[in-house]
């Protein structure tokens, strides 16, 4: 079974103008272990699925329809206080810029056991013992002096280590990392995901990564989403998205990649930018921007259908309508 | 006049009903204090007029209360109305007065600091920070008690009023320099500036004409904000008995008069013109809030 | 630490210095302390014996330094307008205000930093909006009118409280305090709420701008995904962050509450240092005024040390030379 299950997720933001759908019928599965990886450009919605699945929404944004199932249980209905024991202890989270994710008035010792306390039945001792365990196994030196270091006292590359000690101290069974990387050195950001994947794999721990970086992606992800204006445009395989995209917005996606093993003289690009929320256009969302757009994509809006060895939301790959062509 | 209904100002405050009804209110208070010898129903300062025997009439709609005194009348027969709308008069000119006066004191010296910079600057801003150390109020009690203390007794009557505004003027100029040094000193370094200097313009000339409209929304802010607090500082000076003379009753020397006569029930000769202090600069800060926001300059 | 405290201190130094000379100018060229003292009728031999005594004759330096000498002992010449030693007369009054001003702050703080937490939490109730509307009313009543209006309602029409004076107070040393008897905690009452609503308003809108501002952060958002109660996230994480700015503000605020003071104590003829003082406002006694003067600054320059300190203890950032940053 599914460790995470998101079932026609939608999200709507009340504005004074009417409603913004922010999220449309999102849906996909997370198996136990597996890193799913969440793609697309800013404003896609990657960052507003990791925040609906951790009950984090920003107000006014709600769930406005949908379900999120967690081991077969439905989390997003919860009250207040029983989704707070879930977050931290069964969903961890971590976040994008490590200056501003630690409190700068505690130690890192105290918000590492402050945590701990929270969700485990351990005392003050033995959380303080852990809290150090973890320092060391996230890689921060001399662990057992810099547990009473306050946040300022470190590096943004230790900072965002620190954070991945918070974020699985309390041993939860999913981590949703948004742009766990965005704000680190490029010369960093390699390590923290090797670090990131290294402790996901020894703890088990599902993840649900969400990133623009497609190297990132490839180097980690078991699985990929695409998102585009608030819709999953493809799911599938890692290495077929990446290698064989069927959307061609994944395609275009792909192609602006820059590749490591050979020259290229120029960059593909999309042309145009992807649209505001309040002017979606009616049909598939991408159409504008699509070359490969025809009547139907204008008029009826894809659902994800089997295309090769992922699902795209493309009607390109519209079983018996005789309208698409395979690519 | 087009441009100003067509611009985001005019949006904003049209968009906003509080701060309609605070300019209403605004406009309605400055009018009334304005023309009070032709819109008050009496004249609180012709002896000839004043009855004793109208003494101490309540309110009109009260029982004992006498029609042609809508408000009541105080100790000597004068209408409270009518002494509220010239008290306000006394209110609005040293507030008006005292702000004009720490603008001009704060853009000239912020200007002089900005440009001049060096120990000019040092000296200027230190003294500001020292002052802005102590409240207001607390400033302007001083300023006034020393001038006070430096005047001869009969000369001080006959210019109290400036007193009261020189007092509050100055203890409300380092806002002003702040804004205007701060624009100053980034406008300085710009590269007319210099070009201005090499081709023989006087630099000093150009800062003023460059400067000068860069910190007027600012400065504005600042000036409606001020009024406010000008305001309530002579209302609080008159009422401590260190401000206008009775001779030219404030709505604070009303208050203080009348506080005389709380404990013998004669509560509206005290009250009213404390409702009306509190009418009027209410709407001059809920104004200033507004402009604060719309203008949305860097200040807090 | 001990550094930071000595570069604090050199930093108050210019303030009470300058004021210090403020307030010797005032002895010094304001009106003819001679003549005032003297009064009508005295002879030439009188006046420059008098001179002499206070020292007029001396160059500038020399009189500067000798104020100086004297203020930090406490010493600042007769009152003219009561012919009895300023120290004296301000330390008779020192309790009245220093009672006033700490129950005032006190109820400021206690109340106005539940409410504006409560107001940062809850921000769409309409207990909040209450509050909201209360506190804009608040800054904009002047004290003296508080005051007025308090009297009219509590003393005049219910009679519940009295309006003025300190009630009866007990001798303590050279303290006297209202503290100890019934009738004294009635007296100070009025006079506490006067002086300390203003204040309380202030609050309450800083710590409920500073809260929503908090409240924004990542490191909140990151607090409530670790899945940390909301006590845990509201008052550990979020007020802490919040003490940082509203103690200084607060803290000169506070230092408000001694200028406030004047216009209280005259309301409810509270015997203090501000009626005191504006008692010799109004008669031109320049001792008085300049060694209130003096007193108002050193207060003023405490305040800002100790919430130079208070700001050390809370924020670890200041605490420069333990880091090991990299």
């Amino acid at each position: 079974m599914s460790l995470l299950q998101v079932r026609n997720l939608r999200v709507e933001f009340p504005t004074r103008r009417g409603t913004l759908v922010a999220l449309d019928d999102v849906s996909f599965d997370i198996a136990p272990g597996e890193v799913l990886g969440v793609v697309g450009e800013s404003g896609a919605g990657k960052s507003m699925t990791g925040a609906a699945i951790i009950g984090l929404l920003e107000p006014p944004g709600r769930i406005a329809g949908g379900e999120i199932l967690l081991e077969g249980r439905r989390i997003d209905n919860l009250p207040y206080e029983r989704m707070r024991r879930i977050r931290g202890r069964e969903i961890g989270a971590i976040f994008q810029d490590p200056l501003t994710t630690l409190n700068p008035l505690y130690t890192v010792g105290r918000q590492l056991v402050e945590t701990m306390l929270t969700h485990l039945p351990i005392g003050p001792a033995e959380a303080r013992e852990r809290a150090i365990g973890w320092l060391e196994m996230v890689g921060i030196p001399a662990a057992r002096e810099r547990i009473d270091s306050y946040p300022h006292e470190f590096s943004g590359g230790m900072r965002q280590r620190v954070v991945i000690a918070l974020a699985l101290c309390a041993e939860p069974k999913l981590i949703v990392a948004d742009e766990p990387t965005t704000a680190l050195d490029v010369s960093i950001q390699a390590q923290v995901i090797a670090l990131l994947k290294r402790l996901a794999r020894e703890k088990g721990t599902a993840m649900m990564l969400v990133t623009h970086d497609m190297g990132v992606i490839a180097e980690t992800a078991d699985r990929v989403a695409v998102m585009y204006a608030g819709r999953i445009a493809e799911i599938g395989p890692v290495r077929e998205v990446v290698k064989r995209a069927n959307h061609p917005y994944s395609q275009g996606l792909m192609a602006s990649i820059p590749p490591l093993d050979r020259r290229v003289e120029r960059l593909a690009q999309i042309e145009g930018a992807m649209p505001r929320l309040s002017a979606i256009p009616k049909g598939c969302a991408y159409n504008p921007r699509c070359p490969r757009v025809f009547d139907r994509c204008r008029r009826e809006r894809p659902d994800l259908m089997p295309a090769g060895a992922t699902l795209a939301a493309c009607w390109l790959y519209a079983p018996a309508s005789g309208e698409g062509h395979a690519p | 006049m087009r441009a100003f209904f067509d611009s985001d100002l005019w949006w904003s405050f049209t968009r906003s009903p509080v701060t309609v009804i605070s300019a209403v209110t605004a406009i309605v208070c400055i009018a009334g204090a304005v023309f009070a010898p032709w819109l008050a129903p009496h004249n609180p300062f012709d002896l000839a007029s004043l009855q004793l025997l109208d003494a101490f009439k309540p309110p009109a709609w009260s029982a004992q209360g006498d029609p042609t005194y809508l408000l009541g009348t105080d100790d000597q027969g004068r209408d409270v109305l009518s002494a509220i709308m010239y008290g306000a008069r006394v209110s609005l000119l040293v507030g008006f007065a005292a702000v004009a006066f720490s603008t001009l004191l704060g853009v000239t010296l912020g200007l002089l600091a900005g440009y001049l910079g060096g120990k000019v600057d040092a000296l200027l801003m230190r003294i500001a920070d020292i002052q802005l150390t102590f409240p207001g109020i607390l400033v302007a009690l001083l300023v006034d008690g020393i001038v006070r203390a430096a005047l001869p007794r009969d000369v001080h009557d006959q210019i109290a009023v400036f007193v009261v505004i020189f007092a509050i003027g100055i203890s409300n100029w380092p806002q002003f320099a702040r804004t205007v040094r701060g624009s100053t000193l980034v406008e300085r370094n710009k590269e007319y500036v210099q070009a201005a200097r090499v081709i023989g313009l006087s630099p000093a000339r150009i800062m003023v004409s460059h400067v000068l409209p860069n910190v007027m929304s600012p400065v504005l802010v600042i000036a409606t904000l001020s009024l406010g607090f000008a305001i309530l500082a002579e209302a609080t000076l008159s009422f401590l008995g260190v401000g206008v003379p009775p001779t030219q009753p404030s709505l604070g020397t009303l208050i203080r008069i009348g506080n005389d006569f709380l404990f013998s029930g004669e509560w509206w000769i005290t009250i009213f013109p404390g409702v009306a202090l509190i009418v009027m600069v209410l709407s001059v800060n809920l104004l200033g809030d507004w402009l604060r926001d719309a203008l949305n300059p860097k200040l807090r | 630490m001990f550094a930071f405290i000595v570069s604090r201190l050199l930093q108050a130094l210019p303030v009470m210095f300058t004021v210090s000379l403020i307030s010797f100018a005032m002895f010094a060229y304001v009106g003819d302390p001679v003549v005032i003292m003297l009064g009508q009728d005295f002879t030439e031999a009188q006046r420059q014996q008098l001179i002499r005594d206070l020292g007029l004759d001396q160059p500038f330096f020399m009189q500067f330094a000798t104020f100086l000498g004297n203020a930090v002992q406490g010493e600042f010449g007769l009152s003219y307008r009561l012919s009895r030693p300023v120290a004296e007369l301000i330390a008779e009054r020192a309790p009245a205000t220093l009672e006033l001003a700490f129950t005032a702050a006190f109820i400021a703080l206690a109340v106005g930093v539940p409410m504006g937490v409560y107001t940062g939490l809850y921000r769409y109730s309409w207990l909040s909006r209450v509050f909201l509307t209360f506190s804009l009313i608040g800054v904009s009543l002047p004290t003296f009118l508080i005051g007025i209006l308090l009297i009219l309602t509590f003393s005049v029409w219910l009679g519940w409280l009295p309006s003025f004076g300190r009630g009866e107070v007990t001798r303590i040393g050279w303290w006297t305090t209202g503290f100890l008897t019934w009738s004294g905690i009635k007296a100070l009452v009025l006079p506490a709420i006067t002086l300390g609503l203003f204040q309380l308003t202030l609050i309450m809108r800083l710590v409920r701008s500073e809260m929503l501002e908090v409240l924004r952060t990542d490191y909140i958002k990151f607090a409530r995904a670790r899945g940390l109660s909301n006590r845990a996230v509201h008052f550990g994480h979020a007020l802490k962050n919040t003490l940082v700015p509203v103690i200084t503000i607060a803290g000169l605020q506070l230092g408000g509450i001694i200028a406030f003071a004047i216009v209280t104590e005259t309301v409810f003829q509270w015997p203090g240092m501000g009626l005191l003082f504006i008692q010799s406002v109004g008669a031109a006694d320049i001792p008085v005024m300049a060694a209130y003067l003096m007193l108002i600054a050193l207060v003023f320059v405490t305040i800002n040390l100790v919430v130079d300190l208070l700001y050390y203890a809370v924020d670890p950032r200041l605490r420069i030379g333990r880091g090991r940053g990299h």
